[in-house]
Order: structure tokens, then sequence, then C-alpha cells
């Protein structure tokens, strides 16, 4: 399958616009997405604060914006879902890292196609400007919230926002699915043609498996959010009924008939819930290289963590009925969709077996990247394990839609997949920019950063047990609910303390590129060959030659070997595979 | 920093689990038919995942402090894995999870597959924004017709769910902001919304289900203690998804009776 293909040699541009801008140097297109990840996490986490002020307190009065209204809440919580779903855990572990790291790892010079990739950024940064339009146009921002459920988010008479800030809202989505089907597209073209000599497919690091498979899922899935987009618009402003079957608003006979609201459900989780995926498996590709490299010792099980993410990857489209069990579909698909579920749960403990059993019997050096994988996977387990309550639709009935769901999906998609992002900064930062992060700083970020998460959405676990309903912009009209605002308000407590330790990160990644410590070629002494080029990576990442692949990825500590790591690039040996 | 990491991981782990076991805060007491099946397989579900949780936790501290690297002249132990591990926490986690659905299914299928019975008291419910609306078919048992373009919620409850008056079996159909229900006896609940989608959700009867535009939804349950329970909306429907909410009077037959008595007194 691995092919020379020289066709894709472009010279390095020299002019500054064609270098930094409009670049088509995937390492380039790759720091552009992980810096507008990192601009959208910012706007996200300061979006969820103030939504934690307004729940904690209603009045108060916030410089420049003002006293929150239910409804700017409501808006706040659509975009925080929004950005932080698209903009951070789609852009950051994929665009970012995968762009950057993928082709070098494979020993390819570049993506399969680099204008495309430069489009796909672009596409994606115009989708990030439509999105935060919508806070500035008459009415603000929608408040059907992340899900956009019909028939709220098809009528623009249903609530503030649903004028012109949920067209911007559908307009933006649309703008990503383009985006990431070119991406998809990118990735697994290269990833199947573009490996170096020697660079088999089960010789390729779980990061690459994880982006693959990831790319895989983002072609199937996005495709059908943008046709259900695409819908939603035509609903909203030509007056179809895809999803609207007669209504009435305020009085008012609205013109649709016979519209379905359950198909927008069932389209959209069908990407929904592989999107869950596409935010979390790029995660456990990074938590697997990272493990294995600070533990000195090879991965447990490689291919076992390979048939596992296709696994997952393939349940994770037969699942999407789980977040319907309350909707009104059918309860005997409920049966079939929960078996399925379930079974996810079979691949996912495999992965944590296998890191657990990485660890044992190893020598592991506790330096930063190695603590947020460490980090992964107990957020991993935390937020797994209350799957399988919401994976039964009869325990679904007092959980769906209350914080438990909240909690759920935050442990383990949210910040899980966050602590994949941090590990992966931590990790190749020193390649990208050619100096070390501070190590110290890093611990702290680390330690805060760990127990404040728990602290916020572990929680929200009991407060969901106690039928605490989400998306309620305050908890002072149902008697039961009014109980439960002092563990809300410790909540907010403890995102504000987490939120501001962000800020060291923020200061460790912009001090550390001017002032960090000078960084080797192969500061952690791994294999994978992003290690055996020049820091930062030239142009064609290597210089002019082909690396030739000679052993697996995860080749730590091997008997006889003359130091504890062997390079895929070493001469062939036969101490090793 | 592995012991660090260690006595954190495991604090997290004891405290999370502490305010689990110790039902702080927990499901609010079953008052409908289906609450203690519902709840068997809560309990279940949450030891079995709490053990796991811990263990896993706890194996994970353990394993960071065990094996960090000290500087000693230690071995690491080279092994690419165990086929044997993999199959057997393979096999186990499937007979686990696998077996934990089917235990719970049973009882999915009694609340939503079985009909109600003949004899269940009908009550419909309509979902708009921001308010629930009750009708009782009254001596009839027939529900009269509504119409969307007689939808007035400025004009009482009637006119809300847009009663056709003209209907004679309307005649003597009861509609109500509250939901009163006699105890002990099954509901055979109509669930439809006008305008978006809300969700009928009462906790302490282990009760949920959305109200979708264009859907009548058929559910059942019985109520089994005498009390007044909280309905939430758990559909975000829009800025008042919040305070809709409403409560189930749930009495005893006598006093349904007398309820129903007097509002049909009133109608005349």
């Amino acid at each position: 399958m691995a092919t020379t293909v020289h066709v894709h040699a472009h010279a390095a541009p020299q002019g500054f616009i064609r270098r930094y801008i409009f670049s088509l140097d995937h390492k380039v297109i790759g720091l552009q997405y992980y810096f507008l990840a990192l601009t959208a996490v910012f706007v996200g986490m300061f979006l969820s604060l103030l939504m934690r002020i307004h729940l904690i307190w209603p009045a108060a009065k916030i410089p420049l914006i003002g006293t929150i209204q239910p409804e700017t809440y409501l808006s706040l919580l659509t975009m925080h879902g929004t950005i932080m779903v698209f903009f951070v855990l789609t852009t950051a572990p994929q665009g970012g890292f995968g762009n950057y790291f993928l082709p070098i790892q494979i020993g390819a010079p570049d993506m399969a196609f680099p204008v495309l990739n430069m489009l796909s950024f672009w596409t994606t940064f115009i989708a990030f400007l439509v999105l935060l339009a919508a806070f500035l146009v008459p009415g603000g921002a929608p408040l059907h919230g992340w899900t956009g459920y019909a028939p709220l988010s098809a009528l623009s008479n249903a609530g503030p926002g649903q004028q012109l800030g949920a067209d911007l809202w559908i307009t933006s989505i649309a703008l990503f699915c383009i985006a990431s089907l070119m991406g998809a597209l990118n990735f697994i073209t290269t990833t199947l043609d573009l490996r170096a000599k020697g660079m088999t497919l089960m010789r390729m690091p779980l990061t690459v498996w994880s982006w693959f498979v990831t790319a895989i899922l983002g072609l199937l899935a996005f495709g059908v959010l943008l046709s259900a987009g695409i819908l939603l618009l035509l609903d909203r402003n030509l007056g179809t009924s895809f999803y609207v079957p007669l209504v009435v608003v305020n009085g008012q006979v609205m013109g649709h008939r016979g519209g379905s609201p359950l198909l927008w459900q069932h389209l959209f989780w069908f990407f929904g819930h592989p999107e869950v995926y596409i935010a979390i498996l790029p995660g456990m590709g990074v938590t697997s290289q990272l493990l294995s490299t600070f533990a000195r010792k090879p991965i447990f099980g490689y291919r076992a963590m390979v048939y596992a993410l296709m696994a997952i990857g393939l349940l994770g489209f037969m699942v999407w009925g789980h977040h319907m069990f309350m909707s009104g579909m059918s309860p005997y698909s409920a049966f079939a969709f929960s078996l399925m579920t379930m079974s996810i749960g079979v691949p996912s403990a495999i992965k944590t077996f296998n890191w657990l059993g990485t660890l044992w019997g190893a020598k592991i050096r506790l330096q930063s990247p190695m603590l947020f994988a460490i980090g992964f996977v107990s957020l991993f387990v935390s937020g797994g394990l209350s799957g399988p309550f919401l994976a039964q639709p009869v325990l679904d009935i007092p959980l769906h839609d209350t914080y438990f769901v909240v909690g759920h999906f935050h442990l383990i998609m949210g910040v899980a997949a966050i602590f994949g992002i941090f590990g992966a900064t931590y990790y190749w930062f020193p390649k990208m920019f050619g100096r070390m992060m501070n190590e110290n700083l890093a611990r702290i970020h680390f330690v805060i950063t760990l127990v404040g998460t728990y602290a916020i959405f572990m929680p929200m676990h009991y407060l969901g047990m106690a039928g605490q309903t989400r998306r309620y912009s305050q908890f002072t009209e149902v008697a039961y609910q009014t109980k439960l605002i002092p563990l809300q308000r410790f909540i907010t407590y403890a995102a504000f303390i987490t939120i501001s330790a962000q800020l060291i990160f923020l200061f460790n990644l912009f001090w550390s590129m001017r002032k960090g410590a000078k960084a080797p070629d192969n500061p952690w002494e791994a294999t994978t060959l992003e290690w055996t080029t020049a820091t930062p990576p030239p142009h064609d990442n290597f210089g002019g030659q082909t690396p030739i692949v000679n052993h697996g990825p995860y080749e730590y500590s091997v008997p006889g070997a003359s130091r504890d790591y062997i390079m895929q690039t070493d001469p062939a040996t036969a101490t090793a595979h | 920093m592995g012991l660090a990491l260690l006595c954190i991981i495991w604090l997290i782990t004891f405290i999370s689990t502490y305010f689990f076991a110790a039902k702080t805060w927990w499901l609010p007491k079953g008052a409908a038919a289906a609450a203690s099946g519902i709840d068997r397989q809560f309990d279940l579900t949450y030891v079995l995942m709490g053990i796991v949780f811990v263990l896993a936790q706890c194996a994970l501290g353990y394993l960071v402090w065990k094996y960090s690297d000290r500087g000693d002249a230690r071995k690491v132990k080279y092994s690419h894995g165990n086929t044997k591990l993999e199959v057997m926490w393979t096999v186990l986690t499937a007979i686990l999870f696998i077996g934990l659905n089917l235990i719970g299914s049973p009882i999915w299928a009694a609340e939503r597959f079985a009909p109600p019975k003949p004899d269940a008291l009908q009550v419909e419910v309509t979902g708009m924004q921001f308010a629930w609306y009750f009708r009782y078919p009254g001596a009839d048992g027939k529900f009269g017709a509504t119409k969307p373009e007689l939808m007035d919620p400025s004009s009482g409850n009637e006119a809300a769910i847009g009663l056709d008056t003209t209907d004679p079996a309307s005649k003597d159909d009861i509609v109500g902001g509250t939901m009163f229900l006699p105890v002990n006896r099954e509901v055979d609940l109509q669930l439809r919304a006008v305008d978006v989608i809300h969700s009928f959700f009462v906790p302490a009867f282990r009760f949920k289900q959305d109200a979708v535009p264009g859907l009548r939804i058929h559910m059942h349950f019985t109520p089994t203690d005498v009390g007044d329970y909280e309905i939430a909306c758990a559909e975000l429907c829009g800025l008042g998804h919040y305070k809709m909410h409403g409560i189930v009077k749930v009495v005893s037959q006598a006093d349904f009776d007398k309820w129903i008595a007097e509002r049909e007194a009133a109608k005349q």
C-alpha cells in the first residue's frame, strides 16, 4: 500500500502570508487549528463561568455584560456546548495535533492534499466567526441548546435568539461539517497512501490509528449532520416541514404540516454519538502513546488496542438511539440500542485494562505529559462507569436530561478529552517550538485541574439522582430543587478555581515559547518518527530524507538493547520486531 | 510525585464513593408502582459499577506509585501483553455489561410494552410554553375534539388547549392546571405538546416521557402513595423552561370522586 509519491513535494514558501497565513504546510495548519481551538476553549470556558455565576447569583451585575437574563443563560449554554464540542474537542485533537503529527509519524512529507488541508482550516475559521456573530445580531444567540431540537430550533417565534441567531448557528455548523469532511478525506488518504517504507499498518503509532479511525467516523457522520442542517435551514426559511408538524406558538397557528420532530433527533444523534468518539478517540491514542513512552514499556496488547478502537468506532454508529429513550421513539428499539450501547463498554474496558497492564512492572517517569495521561485514565474510568446507568432505558427514566447526564459527558468527552489535549501539548511542545515547558507550573496546573474537575462534575451525578433537571436557568421554581442549591454553589466555587488555574497553563505555554529551556531533538527518549527529525521539523519534515521503518512503535526496555528504547528507524535487530 | 498521585486519586475515589454510599443525595422516595423495580435495577448497577470504580481507581493509583522510577537499577518487565488476560477481561466485561442489560430489560418491557388496564383512569396531558394542562374525559369517558385555531391561553384552561365546545363529547371534559389522581389506580396518560417538545417528569413516580408536537403518546403508571408530587419539564422548551412545573395531587378514590363531582357541577 505504501507507495512512493512525489507530487506533493512543494518548495518552502518565503513570504509571510504564504508561510503563516495561507500555508500549505500541515505543521503550520496544525498550529493554526491548535490556536483556533485555544481561543475557542477560553471563550467557551468564559461562557460557562457566566452560566455558573447566573445560577448562583442571578442578580449579579457583571461588568460590560450586566445582569444575565434566563434567555441569555440559555444562549450561553447553547454557545458553550457548540463551541466546546465543535471548535475545541473536534478541532484541537484532530485538526491540531492530527494535522501536525500524523504525516510526520508515518514518515510523509505532508498531507496528501495540502490545498484541501488549507481550505479545511479556513472554512473552520469562518465557521467560528459565523458562530460568534450570533451573539451580535438582534435577538442574540439561539437558546435551543447544542442539540438544536426541532421544533424549537425551527420556529423563529419560539423564543428570543431563534431568529437570525439560529440561522447563523446552523450555517456555522454546516460550514464546520464541510471543513471536517475535507479534513477527514485528507487524513484517510494520507494514512493509506503516504506511509514510509516499512511503516506497515501494524507498526503505526496508536495516535495514528486513533486519528485514522476518527477521520473515518468524521467522514461518515458529518455528511449526515450537514444534510440535517440544510433541511433545518429550509424549514426555517422556505416553509418546508421536515421537522415541524402542525404547531401553535403563542396562540398562532404556524404554516407547517406533517413534519417529524423525531427525524431531527435521529439525524442529529446519528452524527452526535459518533461525534463523542471523534472527540475522545484521539485522546485515547495520545494516552496510549504517553503511557508507553513514560512507562518505558511496550503498550500492553497493541493489536487489542487497534481492534478496540475499530470496535468502538463501528459500535459508535449503532447506538444513537440511547439519546432518545424518552423521546417517543418505539420502546422496542430501545432494546437494541441499549444492548449495543452496553457492548461499547467491552472495548472501552479492554483499553482501560491494557493501560493498567502497561503500567504493571514499568518504570514510570512522572513528567508532565504522563501526569495528564494518568489523569485521562482516571477520568475515563469515572466518566465511563456512569455510562451503563444511562445505557439502560429503565434507569434512563429517572436520569435522562438531569445533571447526571451533564456530569457523565463532561467527565468522559469533555475533561478526559481535554486531558488528552493537555498531555499532547506538554508532550509535543518541545518538537513544535524547540523549547521545553516549565515542569513545576505543569504540575501545579495538573493537580488543580484534576481535583477541580472532579469537584465540579462528580457532584453533578448526585444532583441528577436527586432529580435536578438540566438546562434550568434557576432552581427556585421547583420546590425539591431549591434544596440542591448549596451543592450547585459548591460547583460554582470549584469552577472558579479550576478555570483560574488554566491561566497557569496559558502563561506556561506562551512564556515557554520564548523563555523555555532549549529542547533536544528527542527530550522524552521516545521511539516514533517525529523524534528522529530536527526540532522544529523542516518544511518537508525529514530534510530531504525518507525514513525507513524497521520497528514497531513502542519498543521500550528491550532486553539486550544498548539503551532502553529502540526508535522505529533504528537498524533492524533480532531483539525486537 | 508518585505518592502524591496515589493520595490524590485515592482521596478523590473515596470522597466520591462516600457521598454515593451515604446516599446524601439520592433518588426521591418512590411513590408509584414502577419505582421498586427501577430502584432495584439502579441499586444493582450502582453496586457493580461502584466496585469497578473503586478497584480501577485504586489500581491506577497503586501502579503509578509502585512502579514509578526512583532512579534505581530495577529492570522493566519487557512484555507486549498477555492474550489469556485479554480474553479473560473481555469475556468478564461482556458478561457484566450484557448481563446487566438483560436483567434490566424485563422491567422496561413491563413499563412500556404492556398496554394499560381497560379500567385505567384516562388523563390527557398537554404541554405548551410554559405550562401543563390536564384533561379528564368526564362521565362519557370520551375526550372532546380540540382544534389548533381555537387555542387561546388567555381565555382559561379549556381555551388554552383549544377545546371545541360544539363537540358533544367535550361538554363534560374537565381541564385544569393541576393533576388530580386517585391512589392505587392505574393512569392511562395521553401526552401531547402544541408548540415545541416538553418532557413530563415526576421524579417520585420514576416517570419521564417527552411530549412531542404531532404525536399523541400513550403511557401508563400507578401512583401508590397519597401526597403532592412535583412535575418538572425535562426537555429544553424555551426561556421559561425552568419554571414549567406543576403538581400532581394523589388523593383517595373518595376524595378524587368528590373533586370530579365538584368540577362537573361547576361546569353546569
